[in-house]
């Protein structure tokens, strides 16, 4: 209930942060929502010597398009993303995923850019970000990396961070044609992980073939992770009820679920199933909506 | 470490370890205790507050981060002497038994009404889902909602 | 509708705001503007904070605690361990079943979570830095976690503290009679049968439990804060446990922040701060976290029942046969009267006419944290309020009768009442036909098929499920009702003002009922002065009569019968001073609320306020002036308020999930006093049996750790989840209570549970399932549809 000690900077720049970073990165932790990091050193799972308040630096909260990306800020609430009117048009998945974060008060202080840096295999957005082939920028003092989501999370809370950098935005790839996504999440009750999340993404040409998909799956694996097979099966098919059986099929055989209180594997496996085939159904009701 | 949090519209000063969560400096540093405690893992709401006019987990957030910021808390509703509106819609539709959950519930309502004066259950359910109410099964805390939401809509000309 | 004369309360306007009116709470005033005052509110000069340090593991010896670099820790006052308070008798304590309960661990630890260790310092933040710095050594012991396997012979003795204890047993108790109960199976022609746990749930009021001891050395008054719902009968505890002078110490209870139970215990957290305080003399704050709340204090539940029902092919009941096994966790510390072992399970044969029940208990221990009485349970009419519905459900499957038919034909008639049922209670006033015809009605039962074959062709499953229960609070006569030795009756003490106002005080103890309201009204009712003139004090135990507090809804039928005792002894006595007034005789006096006026002569009067200041100012020769008394009330019997729920859901057969389509409550708690209050207690219960049918509940694994000891895993539904509710009511007022009123703070939590169970198992019915154990999630029901398929 009561955290440790710890040391507080508030920087007002972001090269005071990386700075602070550069010096003290393997004892600090960086704080934007602390939505996660808070509760965590309140039960003593997290103590660190110091924490770097990211909060009071201008331009980390931008939500715009820009290059053919959708591009979040660091600092993007999760409120900021159900609020935005550019999400709405840009990204499916992401509109859909953003109200089921844990819930509206967190949802204030939250942040999407943390959230993936967090890299907790229960959270939602690097589902969605999987799906939708974002790239994180992460800065240093040395300078400014592109990491695909594909290669960022290797491991539960763990990722391609360096503990002297810092993650400054998400880059979203735009929708090529008509392009839809969703965001399915079984959960307990508003506030809990989920049991099962399904993120599913797609972009049609002119013709009504798909040229990118994604699927992407969170809470049955050791971390969130791309269903690469299924996303395979609809690249260049045009959709229909039987492929996405099959896509949901193999989405299913792509997850490694465990017993726990939320379910059995067997159970977590065939909601894997469903709501892959709902998500894509969703999806494709978007894509030709737009 | 220094902080100067504006609370209820009054600046108020304290000196305060960087780990002192903020729901303490209210509670203990300024005598403010009708914001609560009621668990340990940021998921019942209890202390929620408004952080510049929006609701956060006073439990989920250290003093320090409201350095130069401006909060409201429960004792802040009531201006000029008058209850507010959300208020008067607590008491007028039983909306509260035990009394725990209420400034949060009250400051989340209110918080909703200023950005939707006309919301429907669901949105009302949706928006208080962050709170926990174990007295009253939500079903009066709704009605104390859209009793003030009539209210404010009655007075506004 | 049975009433009887004399006990219909009289009508009184709005303004005087009596029995039947809507009042607005008095008390909401202070709690709409963050002026509540809580224990973790309280503070005193000089006080310091405590934090108790807990085992990780579920069974082991202590072999050494060395607290030296705590002890060093700058902000730290004091470390307590069991050996300190071992040297004052206090490492042990009396529960309130007549058992021990260890205060802090000395020679073993026998659960997750139990007290080990005590930092007393400056602050909390500091107590709990001293907390990581106190260093255990344990030796593990195989923990016991299934109470069936707790009872072998060859399972761990956990309870070897216990002289003479060489097994796991709890208590053994029985009720009704075996004899009669074999005869009527004898004759059945067809015998029902279910296999049913109900498993642990935690009240987890949103306050957590505290207290904040002030043991003064210079008066040695003891002057204890503490957040109960019992403070006179935990006054008297303390002083026998402490070996303080009861007339020395105070239990104040502030405003508390929801009890449901979880507050009627004493917790070790009490003693150790209560001993801080008088090793130290300086005031000592306790305040549990979440986790320590779930993990430790009064459970409930936890129930492995078989039961089952004899009947005729046609339908009629003959017979019912129960075998339950408690898990009553490492120590028997159940809050209930003490002639019942398993608390009023025994009314496990519900709302139903047939002549021969046994009803067989054995408690278990096992390590898991002691209690199981609390969470508006009624002393286990929870638990057994739910096995006979979902048994009468069971039973209409098997013989092919509809649900509510087969109640019909078995319910209880208005005219056997007062019912002796098989197993002892005897039921003072009941119409269950019309209750449960109301609820039908309102769902329009008739047409539930069509919309099951509606929904089908949607590709859902759609169910309606029942539950008809009757509940027995207001324990109780002292005849059978004790805790602890202590007769539960409460009290009312009533003072009048010389300015007509009125101050009422009471044993019993609000945790959010309404008391401030809803016993002004019952006093203003009696005398005519207007609720908002009548102050109601709890909680003090310097400044209230003598009562066993507020549980098992038990205020409106003890303490409520008390004020209204007192007030009409008052009114009496007012009539005596106003005829003096009148110059009339007694006898010449008609009473109107709030006025005595002469017969034939309307003009001629005088006001309840007028008399309240001749009590002091102008009485008759030989009449004791003021106007004030105190009455305990020895209740002569239970009350039983009952109902009739109906509850219809839509079930996903893709993936389980279920959502409530209709709930629909026919509540029935005699005479009300404030509708709105009584509405408000109802939706709370029905909140709560939704929480516990749908995903709320705590569980071990086989190592005997705790799954379910915070918020993140005990899973309270939110305001999205939480269905929508329609009430409507009866009113069959109780014959013996004098107002006729009944007492309804748990009736939902008993009776909602089976209704929503009923309703998803009735929409799993096409598919042959016969039981899913609560809490039914979607998983659950997944798992079950796909073995029900499997098995075809």
């Amino acid at each position: 209930m009561y955290p440790a000690e710890f040391d507080y900077v508030a920087p007002t720049t972001l090269d005071e942060v990386l700075a602070v970073l550069a010096e003290r990165g393997d004892e600090a932790k960086v704080l934007a929502g602390g939505q996660s990091l808070i509760p965590m050193m309140k039960l003593r799972f997290a103590f660190p010597e110091a924490l770097v308040d990211v909060n009071r630096v201008p331009g980390l909260d931008s939500l715009e398009e820009s290059d053919g990306h959708l591009r979040v800020g660091a600092l993007v609430r999760h409120n900021d993303v159900v609020t935005s009117e550019v999400v709405r048009r840009a990204n499916h998945t992401m509109a859909a995923a953003a109200p089921w974060i844990a819930d509206p008060i967190v949802r204030n202080l939250g942040t999407v850019g943390g959230s993936v840096a967090h890299a907790d295999p229960l959270g939602d957005w690097a589902s969605v970000m999987l799906a939708c082939g974002a790239d994180v920028v992460a800065r240093s003092t040395t300078g400014e990396r592109v990491i695909p989501m594909a290669d960022f999370i290797s491991g539960p809370f763990t990722t391609a961070l360096e503990p002297t950098e810092l993650l400054t935005e998400l880059r979203v790839p735009k929708y090529a044609g008509g392009g839809g996504g969703a965001y399915l999440k079984m959960e307990r009750k508003v506030g809990d992980y989920a049991t099962v999340g399904v993120a599913t993404h797609l972009d049609l040409d002119g013709g009504g073939t798909v040229t990118a998909a994604g699927v992407a799956l969170t809470s049955v694996a050791p971390h969130n992770i791309k269903a690469v097979e299924a996303e395979q099966a609809l690249v260049g098919q045009t959709p229909s009820d039987a492929l996405f059986a099959e896509a949901a099929d193999l989405a299913a055989g792509a997850a490694e679920p465990r017993d726990d209180v939320r379910g059995t594997a067997e159970y977590k496996r065939e909601i894997v199933r469903v709501f892959t085939r709902r998500g894509l159904a969703k999806a494709l009701e978007l894509a030709h909506a737009s | 470490m220094q902080v100067t949090v504006t609370v209820n519209g009054v600046e108020r000063n304290g000196d305060v370890e960087p780990r002192m969560l903020l729901v303490h400096f209210l509670r203990t540093t300024l005598d403010l205790t009708g914001t609560h405690v009621g668990c340990d893992t940021s998921n019942c709401g209890a202390c929620t507050v408004l952080l510049d006019g929006k609701p956060v987990k006073s439990c989920t957030m250290f003093a320090v981060q409201a350095n130069r910021r401006s909060i409201t808390t429960v004792e802040g509703l009531k201006q000029d002497g008058q209850l507010d509106p959300i208020q008067q819609g607590f008491k007028e539709m039983h909306g509260l038994q035990c009394g725990f959950c209420t400034p949060a519930m009250m400051l989340v309502s209110k918080a909703l009404l200023d950005r939707d004066s006309d919301p429907e259950e669901d949105d009302i359910r949706w928006a208080l889902s962050g709170n926990l109410c174990r007295c009253t099964g939500y079903v009066n805390i709704v009605k104390a909602v859209q009793w003030a939401a009539n209210e404010m809509q009655r007075a506004t000309p | 509708m049975t009433t009887t004369e004399g006990n219909a309360p009289s009508a009184t306007t709005p303004e005087i705001g009596g029995v039947g009116h809507s009042v607005r709470r008095k008390e909401d005033d202070r709690f709409v503007q963050g002026g509540g005052q809580y224990l973790e509110d309280i503070t005193l000069p000089g006080m310091l904070h405590l934090a108790l340090l807990r085992s990780p593991l579920p069974h082991a010896r202590v072999v050494k605690i060395d607290a030296s670099a705590a002890e060093q820790l700058p902000g730290v006052v004091a470390v307590v361990t069991g050996e300190a308070l071992a040297a004052h008798d206090l490492a042990w304590m009396p529960t309130l079943s007549g058992d021990t309960q260890a205060v802090l661990a000395t020679d073993k630890v026998r659960f997750q979570g139990q007290e080990v260790a005590g930092v007393v310092a400056e602050s909390p933040y500091i107590a709990w830095d001293a907390l990581e710095l106190i260093d255990v050594e344990y030796d593990p012991l195989p923990p016991v976690v299934d109470p069936k396997r707790a009872l072998e012979a060859d399972a761990p003795l956990i309870r070897d503290d216990k002289e003479g204890q060489t097994d796991n047993s709890c208590y053994q108790w029985e009720a009704g009679d075996k004899a009669a109960t074999d005869q009527a199976f004898a004759e059945a022609d067809t015998v029902v049968s279910l296999d049913t746990h109900y498993p642990r749930s935690h009240p987890a009021p949103l306050e957590t439990c505290g207290c904040v001891a002030d043991l003064n050395p210079v008066t040695g008054q003891a002057t204890i804060y503490m957040t109960s719902q019992a403070p006179h009968a935990i006054r008297t505890l303390f002083a026998m446990v402490a070996g303080l002078p009861e007339e020395n110490i105070r239990v104040v209870s502030p405003d508390i922040g929801g009890g449901f139970g979880n507050k009627v215990p004493i917790y070790p957290g009490y003693v150790v701060a209560t001993a801080a305080s008088l090793l130290i003399g300086r005031p000592v704050k306790w305040i549990e976290s979440r986790s320590e709340n779930l993990i430790s204090t009064g459970f409930a539940r936890d129930y492995h029942m078989h039961a089952d029902l004899a009947l005729r092919r046609d339908g009629t009941m003959l017979g019912l046969r129960v075998n339950m096994v408690s898990d009553n966790g490492a120590f028997y510390a159940d809050a209930q009267p003490s002639k019942f072992r398993a608390g009023l399970f025994h009314v496990v044969t519900g709302s139903y006419d047939y002549p021969a029940a046994h009803v067989v208990t054995q408690g278990a221990y096992t390590n898991k944290a002691p209690g199981g009485v609390a969470y508006r349970c009624s002393f286990r009419i929870t638990e057994a309020s739910y096995l006979i519905e979902r048994l009468v459900q069971n039973a209409a499957y098997e013989l092919g009768i509809d649900p509510a038919v087969l109640r019909m034909k078995n319910f209880i008639r208005p005219e056997q009442f007062p019912y002796h049922t098989p197993t002892g209670f005897v039921y003072d006033s009941g119409d269950y036909g019309a209750a449960l015809q109301k609820a039908l009605d309102h769902v329009a039962y008739a047409g539930i098929a069509q919309e099951k074959e509606e929904a089908r062709k949607e590709g859902k499953l759609v169910g309606v499920g029942i539950a008809s229960f009757t509940e027995a609070v207001g324990a109780g006569p002292s005849k059978d009702y004790d805790i602890a030795g202590l007769k539960m009756f409460d009290s009312a003490e009533l003072r009048v003002h010389p300015t007509g106002k009125a101050i009422l005080k009471l044993g019993t103890k609000s945790q959010g009922q309404g008391h401030e309201t809803t016993y002004a009204q019952i006093v203003a009712n009696e005398l005519g002065i207007p609720a908002s003139d009548i102050a109601v004090r709890e909680g003090d135990t310097d400044d209230t009569p003598y009562g066993l507090g507020t549980y098992a809804s038990r205020s409106t039928p003890t303490s409520g019968a008390a004020a209204v005792v007192i007030a009409r002894k008052l009114r009496e006595k007012a009539r005596t001073i106003a005829a003096h007034l009148l110059e009339a005789s007694e006898e010449d006096l008609d009473w109107e609320p709030g006025r005595f006026v002469v017969k034939g002569a309307p003009d001629r009067g005088v006001t309840i306020q007028d008399v309240a200041l001749a009590a002091y100012t102008n009485f008759p020769d030989g009449t004791e002036p003021g106007l004030e008394g105190v009455h305990y009330y020895d209740p002569p019997n239970l009350t039983y308020p009952f109902g009739s729920y109906v509850v219809v859901v839509e079930v996903d057969e893709e993936t389980g999930v279920w959502s409530v389509r209709r709930m629909i409550a026919v509540d029935d708690c005699g005479v009300r006093i404030n509708p709105m209050i009584v509405e408000g207690q109802i939706c709370g219960g029905l909140a709560e049996g939704f929480a516990m049918s749908a995903m709320q509940y705590i569980t071990f694994d086989e190592d005997g750790n705790c799954i379910g000891s915070n918020f993140m895993d005990y899973l309270i539904p939110t305001a999205w989840e939480t269905p929508r509710f329609e009430l409507d009511e009866t009113v069959t007022p109780s014959p013996h209570h004098p107002i006729g009123a009944k007492g309804v703070g748990e009736s939902a939590t008993v009776g909602s549970p089976a209704a929503y169970v009923n309703a998803v198992i009735d929409a799993l019915a096409p598919f042959g399932i016969r039981n899913i154990d609560m809490p039914v999630t979607p998983a659950r029901v997944w798992e079950a549809m796909r073995e029900a398929k499997a098995g075809t």
